[in-house]
């Protein structure tokens, strides 16, 4: 196939620098590559930056571990106090009677505490939703 | 006063019509090849349609683009059998805000910026609005953070392809782009009637 056809008169010759690359270009694209790079080593750690509160099964808060606050989960037993505080995760309060979930301390990376009488989970580290699943 | 019957209703076909047409076809035809290439993630491509688009903007001005880029949009998910569905939405949406990059950054080309870096820009552009419509709409609430660097890298080296692609079909065309457009104007005066 041609795209060309006679009534076409071939026109002056393209310059050679007309077309071809600018100092623009290169600027693009290593600005492009930095902003890739910070993006990839920022999102290795920010994975791990969520904190997911569940009260019986269901996602009652997503927060991340980048802002301290504390977050109460009403349960059937009374009040869990989540607390959130320099980039950790621990369970502060809790209405059961053994506490375990509270005596677990500060969570590490992928860690769950579970504070079973009252139906909350604290989970450090992961999404909300099963992208396959959802 | 009443329309005689003998007067026909002529569409008039301007120049730059036929060239709309032109482009388009040819981006549809590329939209068309590259779904068939088989890749391991959805949403990874090649974009090889949007080399047509840079072409378009650098040759005839991002007015002409618009055109052909709606062109290719609606008429490759025809043939897709996507239309409508969230892959189109994605789609238009990439492409709009390529477009739109297109347009702003076009004022850099050629002095500052070439091609190359137009088609880069255009590429974030596009798989950023994408991620954007992903996580607003599709998917809310999936974390996109570990994908993004995937999908941006993507667009990286796509668009320096792509942009490397343009560049050398610019060099070929450049003869035939100037007696075209001497053509154009001359010819585009007595416009020939369709039907």
């Amino acid at each position: 196939m041609r795209f060309t056809t006679g009534s076409y008169r071939p026109g002056p010759a393209a310059k050679p620098s007309q077309y071809g690359l600018r100092w623009g270009d290169a600027l693009v694209l290593v600005l492009g590559l930095l902003a890739i790079i910070g993006l990839a080593r920022h999102g290795a750690e920010g994975a791990r930056d969520e904190v997911l509160i569940r009260q019986a099964g269901r996602v009652y808060a997503e927060a991340s571990l980048r802002l301290n606050r504390i977050i109460d989960v009403p349960g059937p037993l009374g009040v869990t106090r989540v607390e959130i505080r320099d980039g950790r995760v621990r369970v502060l309060a809790d209405p059961s009677p053994l506490k375990l979930c509270v005596r677990q301390g500060w969570l590490a990376p992928g860690e769950t505490a579970l504070c079973l009488p009252n139906r909350v989970s604290v989970q450090r580290g992961a999404a909300a939703y099963d992208s396959l699943n959802y | 006063m009443t329309a005689s019957t003998t007067e026909r209703i002529a569409l008039r076909v301007h120049a730059s019509d036929r060239r709309v047409a032109r482009f388009a076809a040819a981006a549809v035809g590329l939209t068309l090849t590259e779904a068939a290439i088989p890749l391991p993630l959805p949403g990874l491509k090649p974009g090889l349609a949007n080399i047509v688009t840079l072409l378009v903007v650098i040759l005839y001005g991002w007015r002409m683009a618009v055109w052909v880029t709606l062109l290719r949009v609606v008429a490759g998910s025809l043939l897709l059998s996507t239309f409508l569905t969230p892959t189109f939405v994605l789609s238009l949406v990439g492409a709009a805000a390529a477009l739109l990059t297109l347009a702003l950054s076009q004022r850099l080309y050629p002095v500052l910026v070439g091609a190359v870096g137009l088609s880069v820009l255009a590429a974030f552009a596009h798989v950023g609005a994408q991620m954007l419509v992903v996580d607003l709409w599709l998917m809310p609430g999936v974390s996109l953070t570990r994908l993004a660097p995937l999908f941006l890298a993507a667009a990286w080296i796509t668009g320096l392809v792509n942009g490397l692609v343009a560049v050398r079909l610019l060099n070929q065309t450049h003869g035939y782009r100037a007696a075209d457009r001497t053509l154009s104007y001359t010819a585009s005066a007595p416009a020939r009637p369709l039907v």
